[in-house]
Protein backbone atom coordinates (compact mmCIF):
# COMPACT_ATOMS: atom_id res chain seq x y z
CA UNK A 1 0.00 0.00 0.00
CA UNK A 2 1.21 3.25 -0.74
CA UNK A 3 0.57 4.42 2.48
CA UNK A 4 2.57 3.22 5.42
CA UNK A 5 2.19 5.68 8.23
CA UNK A 6 -0.63 7.59 8.81
CA UNK A 7 -1.39 11.14 10.81
CA UNK A 8 -4.76 11.50 12.33
CA UNK A 9 -5.98 14.91 12.33
CA UNK A 10 -8.56 15.06 14.59
CA UNK A 11 -9.56 13.31 18.51
CA UNK A 12 -12.38 11.80 20.41
CA UNK A 13 -14.21 8.52 19.12
CA UNK A 14 -13.56 9.46 15.23
CA UNK A 15 -9.46 9.21 16.07
CA UNK A 16 -9.98 6.10 17.67
CA UNK A 17 -12.21 4.42 15.14
CA UNK A 18 -9.14 5.81 12.43
CA UNK A 19 -6.58 3.89 14.55
CA UNK A 20 -8.36 0.78 13.99
CA UNK A 21 -9.14 0.87 10.33
CA UNK A 22 -5.00 1.41 9.63
CA UNK A 23 -4.11 -1.47 12.35
CA UNK A 24 -6.23 -3.54 10.50
CA UNK A 25 -4.54 -2.51 7.28
CA UNK A 26 -1.27 -2.78 8.89
CA UNK A 27 -0.56 1.00 8.63
CA UNK A 28 1.34 2.77 11.76
CA UNK A 29 0.00 5.75 13.31
CA UNK A 30 0.80 8.97 14.07
CA UNK A 31 -2.16 10.65 16.94
CA UNK A 32 -1.57 14.29 16.64
CA UNK A 33 -2.89 15.88 19.81
CA UNK A 34 -3.48 18.96 21.73
CA UNK A 35 -2.07 18.97 25.17
CA UNK A 36 -5.48 18.19 26.59
CA UNK A 37 -5.23 15.01 24.82
CA UNK A 38 -2.30 13.67 25.96
CA UNK A 39 -3.83 10.96 27.93
CA UNK A 40 -6.59 10.61 25.50
CA UNK A 41 -7.77 6.49 24.46
CA UNK A 42 -6.59 8.06 20.86
CA UNK A 43 -2.71 8.68 21.84
CA UNK A 44 -2.72 5.57 24.04
CA UNK A 45 -3.39 3.28 20.49
CA UNK A 46 -1.34 5.35 18.32
CA UNK A 47 2.25 3.98 17.41
CA UNK A 48 3.22 7.23 18.28
CA UNK A 49 2.16 10.97 19.06
CA UNK A 50 2.71 14.37 18.25
CA UNK A 51 1.48 17.42 20.89
CA UNK A 52 0.15 19.99 18.19
CA UNK A 53 -0.66 22.31 20.78
CA UNK A 54 -2.66 24.37 23.58
CA UNK A 55 -5.94 23.02 24.94
CA UNK A 56 -7.94 25.13 22.48
CA UNK A 57 -8.70 23.84 19.28
CA UNK A 58 -8.00 27.22 17.22
CA UNK A 59 -4.54 26.90 18.88
CA UNK A 60 -4.13 23.10 17.60
CA UNK A 61 -6.42 21.06 15.72
CA UNK A 62 -7.51 23.83 13.19
CA UNK A 63 -4.15 24.84 12.83
CA UNK A 64 -2.56 24.10 9.73
CA UNK A 65 0.76 24.88 10.03
CA UNK A 66 1.03 22.76 13.53
CA UNK A 67 -0.53 20.05 12.28
CA UNK A 68 1.27 19.70 8.82
CA UNK A 69 4.53 19.80 10.77
CA UNK A 70 3.15 17.02 12.89
CA UNK A 71 2.89 14.75 9.79
CA UNK A 72 6.38 15.94 8.69
CA UNK A 73 8.40 15.52 11.55
CA UNK A 74 7.23 11.92 12.38
CA UNK A 75 7.64 11.19 9.33
CA UNK A 76 3.51 10.33 8.14
CA UNK A 77 2.92 10.03 4.41
CA UNK A 78 -0.98 10.67 4.67
CA UNK A 79 -3.21 12.59 6.28
CA UNK A 80 -6.60 11.75 7.40
CA UNK A 81 -9.10 14.42 9.28
CA UNK A 82 -11.73 13.29 10.32
CA UNK A 83 -14.93 15.09 10.66
CA UNK A 84 -15.11 18.57 11.70
CA UNK A 85 -12.04 20.80 12.65
CA UNK A 86 -9.99 20.73 9.01
CA UNK A 87 -11.25 17.69 7.16
CA UNK A 88 -13.90 20.06 5.09
CA UNK A 89 -11.13 22.74 4.78
CA UNK A 90 -9.85 22.48 0.85
CA UNK A 91 -6.64 24.78 1.53
CA UNK A 92 -5.75 22.32 4.41
CA UNK A 93 -6.10 19.42 1.66
CA UNK A 94 -4.07 21.59 -0.88
CA UNK A 95 -1.23 22.20 1.77
CA UNK A 96 -1.15 18.70 2.59
CA UNK A 97 -1.07 17.22 -1.06
CA UNK A 98 1.58 20.40 -1.90
CA UNK A 99 3.99 18.70 0.84
CA UNK A 100 4.15 15.98 -1.00
CA UNK A 101 1.63 14.05 1.62
CA UNK A 102 -1.71 11.97 0.86
CA UNK A 103 -4.97 13.41 1.88
CA UNK A 104 -7.52 11.16 3.09
CA UNK A 105 -10.57 12.52 1.20
CA UNK A 106 -11.43 14.42 -1.91
CA UNK A 107 -9.39 16.63 -4.31
CA UNK A 108 -9.23 19.74 -2.40
CA UNK A 109 -11.29 21.51 -6.00
CA UNK A 110 -13.82 19.05 -5.19
CA UNK A 111 -14.00 20.05 -1.29
CA UNK A 112 -14.40 23.56 -1.93
CA UNK A 113 -17.08 23.43 -5.17
CA UNK A 114 -19.39 21.01 -2.88
CA UNK A 115 -18.73 23.53 0.14
CA UNK A 116 -19.80 26.56 -2.05
CA UNK A 117 -24.06 25.87 -1.91
CA UNK A 118 -24.62 27.60 -4.96
CA UNK A 119 -22.11 25.63 -6.74
CA UNK A 120 -23.38 22.19 -5.28
CA UNK A 121 -26.73 23.20 -5.93
CA UNK A 122 -25.58 23.90 -9.97
CA UNK A 123 -23.58 20.83 -9.99
CA UNK A 124 -26.70 18.59 -8.49
CA UNK A 125 -28.92 20.20 -11.04
CA UNK A 126 -26.41 19.80 -14.05
CA UNK A 127 -26.36 15.57 -13.14
CA UNK A 128 -30.18 15.69 -12.52
CA UNK A 129 -30.40 15.52 -8.81
CA UNK A 130 -33.87 17.48 -7.63
CA UNK A 131 -32.68 20.26 -5.54
CA UNK A 132 -35.12 22.27 -3.48
CA UNK A 133 -37.44 24.44 -5.45
CA UNK A 134 -36.78 28.18 -5.08
CA UNK A 135 -36.35 31.56 -6.22
CA UNK A 136 -33.66 31.80 -9.40
CA UNK A 137 -31.11 33.87 -7.46
CA UNK A 138 -32.41 36.71 -5.38
CA UNK A 139 -35.84 38.51 -5.50
CA UNK A 140 -35.88 42.38 -5.92
CA UNK A 141 -39.61 43.29 -5.66
CA UNK A 142 -42.93 41.84 -3.83
CA UNK A 143 -43.92 41.46 -7.56
CA UNK A 144 -41.16 39.32 -8.40
CA UNK A 145 -41.70 37.25 -5.30
CA UNK A 146 -45.20 36.46 -5.88
CA UNK A 147 -44.45 34.64 -9.03
CA UNK A 148 -41.54 32.76 -7.84
CA UNK A 149 -44.15 31.79 -5.03
CA UNK A 150 -46.50 30.69 -7.56
CA UNK A 151 -44.35 28.32 -9.36
CA UNK A 152 -42.26 27.20 -6.43
CA UNK A 153 -45.69 26.38 -4.67
CA UNK A 154 -47.11 27.63 -0.83
CA UNK A 155 -45.80 27.43 2.07
CA UNK A 156 -42.38 29.32 1.13
CA UNK A 157 -39.51 30.38 2.98
CA UNK A 158 -38.25 33.51 2.62
CA UNK A 159 -34.57 33.99 3.20
CA UNK A 160 -31.65 36.82 3.98
CA UNK A 161 -28.94 35.99 2.15
CA UNK A 162 -26.48 37.18 5.38
CA UNK A 163 -28.45 35.08 7.28
CA UNK A 164 -27.47 31.38 8.19
CA UNK A 165 -28.17 28.54 11.03
CA UNK A 166 -31.88 29.54 10.81
CA UNK A 167 -31.74 33.43 11.25
CA UNK A 168 -33.73 35.34 8.92
CA UNK A 169 -35.91 33.28 8.01
CA UNK A 170 -40.25 33.38 7.63
CA UNK A 171 -42.91 30.88 6.11
CA UNK A 172 -45.75 32.55 4.09
CA UNK A 173 -48.73 30.31 4.21
CA UNK A 174 -50.31 32.82 0.79
CA UNK A 175 -49.66 36.14 -1.29
CA UNK A 176 -51.01 38.13 0.80
CA UNK A 177 -48.85 36.53 3.75
CA UNK A 178 -45.88 36.92 0.95
CA UNK A 179 -46.35 40.36 0.54
CA UNK A 180 -46.05 42.06 3.81
CA UNK A 181 -43.31 39.28 5.29
CA UNK A 182 -41.41 40.44 1.85
CA UNK A 183 -40.79 44.35 2.73
CA UNK A 184 -40.98 42.79 7.00
CA UNK A 185 -37.89 40.29 6.48
CA UNK A 186 -35.67 43.66 4.01
CA UNK A 187 -35.89 45.82 6.46
CA UNK A 188 -34.92 42.94 9.24
CA UNK A 189 -32.45 41.52 7.12
CA UNK A 190 -30.64 44.96 6.20
CA UNK A 191 -30.66 45.92 10.37
CA UNK A 192 -29.06 42.61 11.72
CA UNK A 193 -26.69 41.46 8.98
CA UNK A 194 -26.46 44.87 7.05
CA UNK A 195 -27.76 43.41 3.82
CA UNK A 196 -31.32 43.05 2.92
CA UNK A 197 -31.10 40.54 -0.48
CA UNK A 198 -33.22 37.83 0.32
CA UNK A 199 -34.28 34.56 -1.66
CA UNK A 200 -36.73 31.82 -1.48
CA UNK A 201 -37.55 28.08 -1.07
CA UNK A 202 -40.18 25.94 -1.18
CA UNK A 203 -41.07 25.01 2.62
CA UNK A 204 -40.93 21.08 3.01
CA UNK A 205 -43.16 20.64 6.51
CA UNK A 206 -42.30 17.12 8.63
CA UNK A 207 -39.27 16.90 5.99
CA UNK A 208 -37.60 13.88 7.02
CA UNK A 209 -33.71 14.21 6.73
CA UNK A 210 -32.56 11.18 4.68
CA UNK A 211 -28.56 10.75 3.61
CA UNK A 212 -26.96 8.52 1.29
CA UNK A 213 -23.31 7.34 1.47
CA UNK A 214 -21.16 7.24 -1.37
CA UNK A 215 -17.82 5.69 -2.09
CA UNK A 216 -15.38 6.96 -5.17
CA UNK A 217 -12.12 6.79 -6.55
CA UNK A 218 -12.13 9.88 -8.94
CA UNK A 219 -13.45 7.98 -11.61
CA UNK A 220 -16.52 5.55 -10.41
CA UNK A 221 -18.57 5.80 -7.33
CA UNK A 222 -21.13 3.43 -5.62
CA UNK A 223 -23.19 4.19 -2.89
CA UNK A 224 -23.85 2.21 0.19
CA UNK A 225 -27.31 2.84 0.78
CA UNK A 226 -29.05 5.81 3.16
CA UNK A 227 -29.49 6.58 6.48
CA UNK A 228 -32.59 8.35 7.87
CA UNK A 229 -31.06 10.81 10.73
CA UNK A 230 -34.66 12.65 11.81
CA UNK A 231 -34.47 12.48 15.27
CA UNK A 232 -32.63 16.18 16.29
CA UNK A 233 -32.00 18.29 18.50
CA UNK A 234 -30.65 22.34 17.69
CA UNK A 235 -29.92 20.52 14.26
CA UNK A 236 -27.76 18.13 16.01
CA UNK A 237 -28.49 13.87 15.60
CA UNK A 238 -29.16 12.20 18.16
CA UNK A 239 -30.11 8.90 16.71
CA UNK A 240 -29.38 7.70 13.08
CA UNK A 241 -30.51 4.34 11.38
CA UNK A 242 -29.96 2.71 8.16
CA UNK A 243 -31.71 2.02 5.88
CA UNK A 244 -34.43 4.48 6.36
CA UNK A 245 -38.25 2.85 7.30
CA UNK A 246 -39.45 5.62 5.33
CA UNK A 247 -38.56 4.39 1.38
CA UNK A 248 -39.78 1.92 -0.10
CA UNK A 249 -37.66 -0.06 -2.77
CA UNK A 250 -38.17 1.91 -5.50
CA UNK A 251 -37.62 5.45 -3.74
CA UNK A 252 -34.70 3.74 -2.38
CA UNK A 253 -33.01 3.08 -6.13
CA UNK A 254 -34.23 6.39 -6.70
CA UNK A 255 -32.49 8.43 -3.85
CA UNK A 256 -28.99 6.41 -3.99
CA UNK A 257 -28.81 6.21 -7.97
CA UNK A 258 -29.72 10.05 -7.77
CA UNK A 259 -26.67 10.23 -5.29
CA UNK A 260 -24.04 7.56 -7.31
CA UNK A 261 -25.18 10.50 -10.34
CA UNK A 262 -23.64 13.23 -8.59
CA UNK A 263 -20.79 11.86 -7.38
CA UNK A 264 -19.72 10.87 -10.45
CA UNK A 265 -20.20 13.87 -12.06
CA UNK A 266 -18.10 15.53 -10.12
CA UNK A 267 -15.28 12.79 -9.92
CA UNK A 268 -15.78 12.37 -6.42
CA UNK A 269 -12.63 10.19 -4.73
CA UNK A 270 -13.25 9.01 -1.16
CA UNK A 271 -16.30 8.28 1.08
CA UNK A 272 -18.96 11.26 1.61
CA UNK A 273 -22.81 11.94 2.03
CA UNK A 274 -25.52 13.38 0.13
CA UNK A 275 -27.79 14.93 2.47
CA UNK A 276 -31.72 15.26 1.06
CA UNK A 277 -34.96 16.56 2.66
CA UNK A 278 -37.33 13.88 1.89
CA UNK A 279 -41.40 15.16 2.09
CA UNK A 280 -43.50 12.20 3.11
CA UNK A 281 -46.47 13.45 1.75
CA UNK A 282 -45.67 13.60 -1.81
CA UNK A 283 -42.74 11.40 -1.68
CA UNK A 284 -40.28 13.85 -3.53
CA UNK A 285 -36.82 14.19 -2.00
CA UNK A 286 -34.45 17.38 -2.42
CA UNK A 287 -30.91 17.11 -2.56
CA UNK A 288 -29.44 19.53 0.28
CA UNK A 289 -25.79 19.63 0.44
CA UNK A 290 -23.12 16.85 0.34
CA UNK A 291 -20.19 16.42 3.10
CA UNK A 292 -17.02 15.67 1.44
CA UNK A 293 -15.52 13.78 4.78
CA UNK A 294 -16.30 10.10 6.78
CA UNK A 295 -19.48 11.37 9.32
CA UNK A 296 -20.21 11.01 12.84
CA UNK A 297 -22.99 7.87 12.03
CA UNK A 298 -21.03 5.85 9.57
CA UNK A 299 -21.28 2.73 11.58
CA UNK A 300 -25.02 2.05 11.10
CA UNK A 301 -24.23 2.01 7.10
CA UNK A 302 -21.45 -0.52 8.39
CA UNK A 303 -23.80 -2.67 9.83
CA UNK A 304 -25.76 -3.09 7.29
CA UNK A 305 -23.63 -3.29 4.40
CA UNK A 306 -20.29 -5.32 6.35
CA UNK A 307 -18.45 -2.32 4.20
CA UNK A 308 -15.76 -0.92 6.67
CA UNK A 309 -15.82 2.27 5.14
CA UNK A 310 -12.99 4.27 7.07
CA UNK A 311 -10.75 1.01 5.16
CA UNK A 312 -11.92 1.73 1.99
CA UNK A 313 -11.32 5.54 1.61
CA UNK A 314 -7.86 5.12 3.42
CA UNK A 315 -7.71 2.44 0.15
CA UNK A 316 -8.78 4.87 -2.09
CA UNK A 317 -6.84 7.61 -0.48
CA UNK A 318 -3.80 5.18 -1.62
CA UNK A 319 -4.82 4.85 -4.79
CA UNK A 320 -6.56 1.90 -5.52
CA UNK A 321 -9.20 1.57 -7.54
CA UNK A 322 -12.97 0.76 -5.97
CA UNK A 323 -12.63 -2.73 -4.73
CA UNK A 324 -16.77 -3.13 -4.74
CA UNK A 325 -19.47 -2.83 -7.85
CA UNK A 326 -22.68 -1.62 -6.92
CA UNK A 327 -23.91 -5.20 -7.06
CA UNK A 328 -21.56 -6.27 -4.67
CA UNK A 329 -23.19 -4.19 -1.90
CA UNK A 330 -26.45 -5.69 -0.41
CA UNK A 331 -28.33 -4.01 2.07
CA UNK A 332 -28.72 -6.12 5.05
CA UNK A 333 -31.45 -6.04 8.20
CA UNK A 334 -31.50 -2.51 10.24
CA UNK A 335 -29.08 -0.47 12.55
CA UNK A 336 -29.31 1.76 14.83
CA UNK A 337 -26.47 4.26 16.43
CA UNK A 338 -27.35 6.50 19.45
CA UNK A 339 -25.52 9.35 20.88
CA UNK A 340 -24.23 8.96 23.79
CA UNK A 341 -23.08 12.65 24.86
CA UNK A 342 -21.71 14.15 28.12
CA UNK A 343 -24.48 15.98 28.26
CA UNK A 344 -27.67 16.42 30.95
CA UNK A 345 -31.47 15.61 29.81
CA UNK A 346 -33.04 16.31 32.89
CA UNK A 347 -31.03 19.76 33.04
CA UNK A 348 -31.90 21.24 29.37
CA UNK A 349 -28.83 19.40 27.93
CA UNK A 350 -26.18 21.20 30.02
CA UNK A 351 -22.69 19.71 29.38
CA UNK A 352 -21.53 17.57 32.12
CA UNK A 353 -17.94 16.51 31.80
CA UNK A 354 -16.32 14.57 34.30
CA UNK A 355 -14.22 11.70 35.35
CA UNK A 356 -14.85 7.98 34.53
CA UNK A 357 -15.50 6.41 37.38
CA UNK A 358 -16.76 3.36 36.53
CA UNK A 359 -17.60 1.92 32.37
CA UNK A 360 -19.40 -1.01 31.48
CA UNK A 361 -19.86 -1.77 27.66
CA UNK A 362 -22.47 -4.21 26.62
CA UNK A 363 -21.23 -7.16 24.91
CA UNK A 364 -23.00 -8.82 21.96
CA UNK A 365 -22.64 -9.81 18.12
CA UNK A 366 -24.88 -7.05 17.28
CA UNK A 367 -24.18 -5.03 19.60
CA UNK A 368 -20.84 -2.16 18.72
CA UNK A 369 -20.01 1.07 20.67
CA UNK A 370 -17.11 3.66 19.40
CA UNK A 371 -15.98 5.47 22.31
CA UNK A 372 -13.02 7.76 23.83
CA UNK A 373 -13.84 6.51 27.12
CA UNK A 374 -11.96 4.40 29.75
CA UNK A 375 -12.74 3.84 33.30
CA UNK A 376 -10.29 7.14 34.77
CA UNK A 377 -10.28 8.93 31.95
CA UNK A 378 -11.34 12.76 32.71
CA UNK A 379 -13.16 14.16 29.58
CA UNK A 380 -11.43 17.45 28.55
CA UNK A 381 -13.98 20.91 28.28
CA UNK A 382 -12.17 22.21 25.68
CA UNK A 383 -14.24 20.01 22.77
CA UNK A 384 -17.51 18.80 21.92
CA UNK A 385 -19.67 16.58 23.95
CA UNK A 386 -19.86 13.30 22.14
CA UNK A 387 -18.51 10.46 24.16
CA UNK A 388 -19.34 7.68 21.75
CA UNK A 389 -22.31 6.20 19.74
CA UNK A 390 -24.09 2.86 20.80
CA UNK A 391 -24.64 0.93 17.44
CA UNK A 392 -27.25 -2.03 17.05
CA UNK A 393 -27.92 -4.44 14.35
CA UNK A 394 -30.78 -6.51 13.92
CA UNK A 395 -32.92 -8.38 11.05
CA UNK A 396 -35.50 -6.07 10.80
CA UNK A 397 -36.41 -2.65 12.25
CA UNK A 398 -38.11 -3.71 15.77
CA UNK A 399 -35.72 -6.19 16.41
CA UNK A 400 -33.45 -3.33 16.34
CA UNK A 401 -35.14 -1.40 18.74
CA UNK A 402 -35.41 -4.17 20.64
CA UNK A 403 -31.76 -4.98 20.93
CA UNK A 404 -30.45 -1.42 21.41
CA UNK A 405 -33.33 -1.22 24.41
CA UNK A 406 -31.54 -3.77 25.75
CA UNK A 407 -27.91 -2.43 25.12
CA UNK A 408 -28.74 0.53 26.64
CA UNK A 409 -29.65 -0.97 29.66
CA UNK A 410 -26.10 -3.08 29.60
CA UNK A 411 -24.22 0.33 29.29
CA UNK A 412 -23.52 1.88 32.40
CA UNK A 413 -21.40 5.43 32.51
CA UNK A 414 -20.47 6.17 35.87
CA UNK A 415 -19.07 9.31 36.96
CA UNK A 416 -21.01 12.07 35.05
CA UNK A 417 -24.45 12.41 33.33
CA UNK A 418 -25.30 11.49 29.82
CA UNK A 419 -28.03 10.91 27.13
CA UNK A 420 -28.78 7.33 28.22
CA UNK A 421 -31.54 8.00 29.44
CA UNK A 422 -32.86 10.23 26.53
CA UNK A 423 -32.05 7.16 24.33
CA UNK A 424 -34.02 4.64 27.15
CA UNK A 425 -37.02 7.00 26.64
CA UNK A 426 -36.35 7.34 22.92
CA UNK A 427 -36.43 2.88 22.56
CA UNK A 428 -39.80 2.97 24.62
CA UNK A 429 -41.63 5.61 22.38
CA UNK A 430 -44.62 4.61 20.33
CA UNK A 431 -43.94 6.98 17.85
CA UNK A 432 -40.20 6.25 17.36
CA UNK A 433 -41.85 2.41 16.71
CA UNK A 434 -43.82 3.54 14.30
CA UNK A 435 -41.17 5.36 12.90
CA UNK A 436 -43.69 8.63 12.93
CA UNK A 437 -40.89 11.31 13.54
CA UNK A 438 -39.02 14.23 11.29
CA UNK A 439 -36.80 17.05 11.68
CA UNK A 440 -38.97 18.93 13.85
CA UNK A 441 -40.45 16.06 15.97
CA UNK A 442 -37.91 15.98 19.16
CA UNK A 443 -37.83 19.15 20.56
CA UNK A 444 -41.96 19.31 21.14
CA UNK A 445 -41.72 16.18 22.46
CA UNK A 446 -38.81 16.69 24.72
CA UNK A 447 -41.20 19.30 26.07
CA UNK A 448 -44.15 17.01 26.26
CA UNK A 449 -41.74 14.36 28.11
CA UNK A 450 -39.58 15.56 30.26
CA UNK A 451 -36.37 12.83 30.86
CA UNK A 452 -36.19 12.57 34.51
CA UNK A 453 -33.01 13.02 36.77
CA UNK B 1 -9.30 37.55 54.89
CA UNK B 2 -9.69 38.58 51.01
CA UNK B 3 -12.55 36.22 49.60
CA UNK B 4 -12.94 34.66 45.90
CA UNK B 5 -15.50 34.37 43.07
CA UNK B 6 -14.51 30.72 41.98
CA UNK B 7 -15.13 28.87 38.15
CA UNK B 8 -18.58 26.37 39.03
CA UNK B 9 -17.03 24.49 35.68
CA UNK B 10 -13.86 23.57 33.86
CA UNK B 11 -13.64 25.10 30.70
CA UNK B 12 -12.54 28.21 29.24
CA UNK B 13 -12.90 31.40 31.09
CA UNK B 14 -14.34 34.65 29.42
CA UNK B 15 -14.28 38.40 30.57
CA UNK B 16 -16.65 39.55 28.22
CA UNK B 17 -20.20 38.60 26.46
CA UNK B 18 -18.56 38.64 22.73
CA UNK B 19 -15.07 39.78 21.76
CA UNK B 20 -16.36 43.19 20.61
CA UNK B 21 -18.02 44.18 24.09
CA UNK B 22 -16.35 45.75 27.18
CA UNK B 23 -15.67 43.54 29.84
CA UNK B 24 -18.53 42.14 32.62
CA UNK B 25 -16.65 43.75 35.06
CA UNK B 26 -13.26 45.25 35.77
CA UNK B 27 -10.85 45.57 38.75
CA UNK B 28 -11.86 48.42 40.74
CA UNK B 29 -15.50 47.48 40.03
CA UNK B 30 -18.04 46.36 42.99
CA UNK B 31 -19.88 43.33 42.48
CA UNK B 32 -23.02 42.19 44.58
CA UNK B 33 -24.44 38.76 45.01
CA UNK B 34 -25.94 37.59 41.42
CA UNK B 35 -23.42 40.00 39.13
CA UNK B 36 -22.64 38.27 35.83
CA UNK B 37 -18.61 38.22 36.29
CA UNK B 38 -17.68 36.60 33.23
CA UNK B 39 -18.50 33.06 31.34
CA UNK B 40 -17.37 29.51 31.14
CA UNK B 41 -17.51 28.18 27.89
CA UNK B 42 -18.11 23.98 28.32
CA UNK B 43 -17.98 21.94 25.32
CA UNK B 44 -19.40 25.15 23.19
CA UNK B 45 -22.10 25.78 25.90
CA UNK B 46 -21.50 29.43 27.31
CA UNK B 47 -22.72 29.21 31.24
CA UNK B 48 -22.86 32.89 33.35
CA UNK B 49 -20.62 32.71 36.39
CA UNK B 50 -22.28 34.97 38.52
CA UNK B 51 -20.70 36.38 41.98
CA UNK B 52 -21.72 34.57 44.85
CA UNK B 53 -20.64 37.17 47.28
CA UNK B 54 -20.11 41.00 47.20
CA UNK B 55 -17.28 42.83 47.20
CA UNK B 56 -14.70 44.92 45.48
CA UNK B 57 -12.68 43.06 42.78
CA UNK B 58 -8.91 43.64 43.95
CA UNK B 59 -7.70 41.20 40.77
CA UNK B 60 -8.72 38.63 37.99
CA UNK B 61 -6.74 35.59 38.50
CA UNK B 62 -7.05 34.07 34.85
CA UNK B 63 -6.70 36.25 31.88
CA UNK B 64 -9.67 36.09 29.04
CA UNK B 65 -10.09 33.18 27.38
CA UNK B 66 -7.84 31.12 29.65
CA UNK B 67 -8.34 27.05 30.92
CA UNK B 68 -9.86 26.70 34.38
CA UNK B 69 -10.55 23.93 36.28
CA UNK B 70 -13.79 23.84 38.28
CA UNK B 71 -13.03 25.51 42.10
CA UNK B 72 -10.13 27.51 40.21
CA UNK B 73 -10.21 30.87 41.75
CA UNK B 74 -11.72 33.30 38.96
CA UNK B 75 -11.56 37.18 40.76
CA UNK B 76 -10.04 37.94 44.05
CA UNK B 77 -11.89 40.18 46.00
CA UNK B 78 -10.64 42.76 47.95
Amino acid sequence: MAISKLLIANRGEIAVRIIRAAQALGIRTVQAHSMADADSLAVQMADEAVNIGPPHAAKSYLKVDAVLEAAKSSGADAVHPGYGFLSENAAFAQAVEDAGLIFVGPKPETISRLGDKAAARAAAEAAGVPTVPGSAGLIDSVEAAREAAERIGYPVMIKASAGGGGRGIKIAENADELAKLVSQARSEAQAAFGDGSLYMEKLVRNARHIEVQVLGDGTDAVHCFERECSMQRRRQKVWEEAPSAALDDAKRQAICTSAVDLARSVGYRGAGTLEYLYDDASGAFYFIEMNTRIQVEHPVTEMITGIDLVQEMIRIAAGEKLRLKQSDIALKGHAIECRINAEDPSNGFMPAPGTVERLVVPEAAHVRFDTLLYEGYTIPPFYDSLLGKLIVHGPDRATAIDRMAAALDGLTIEGFKTTVALHKALAQSADVRANAIHTQYLEPWLEAHPIPS
Amino acid sequence: MAEQIVSPLPGTFYRKPSPDEPNFKDEGDTVAVGDVIGLVEVMKTFNEVKADKAGTIASFAVDNEEAVMAGQPLVELG
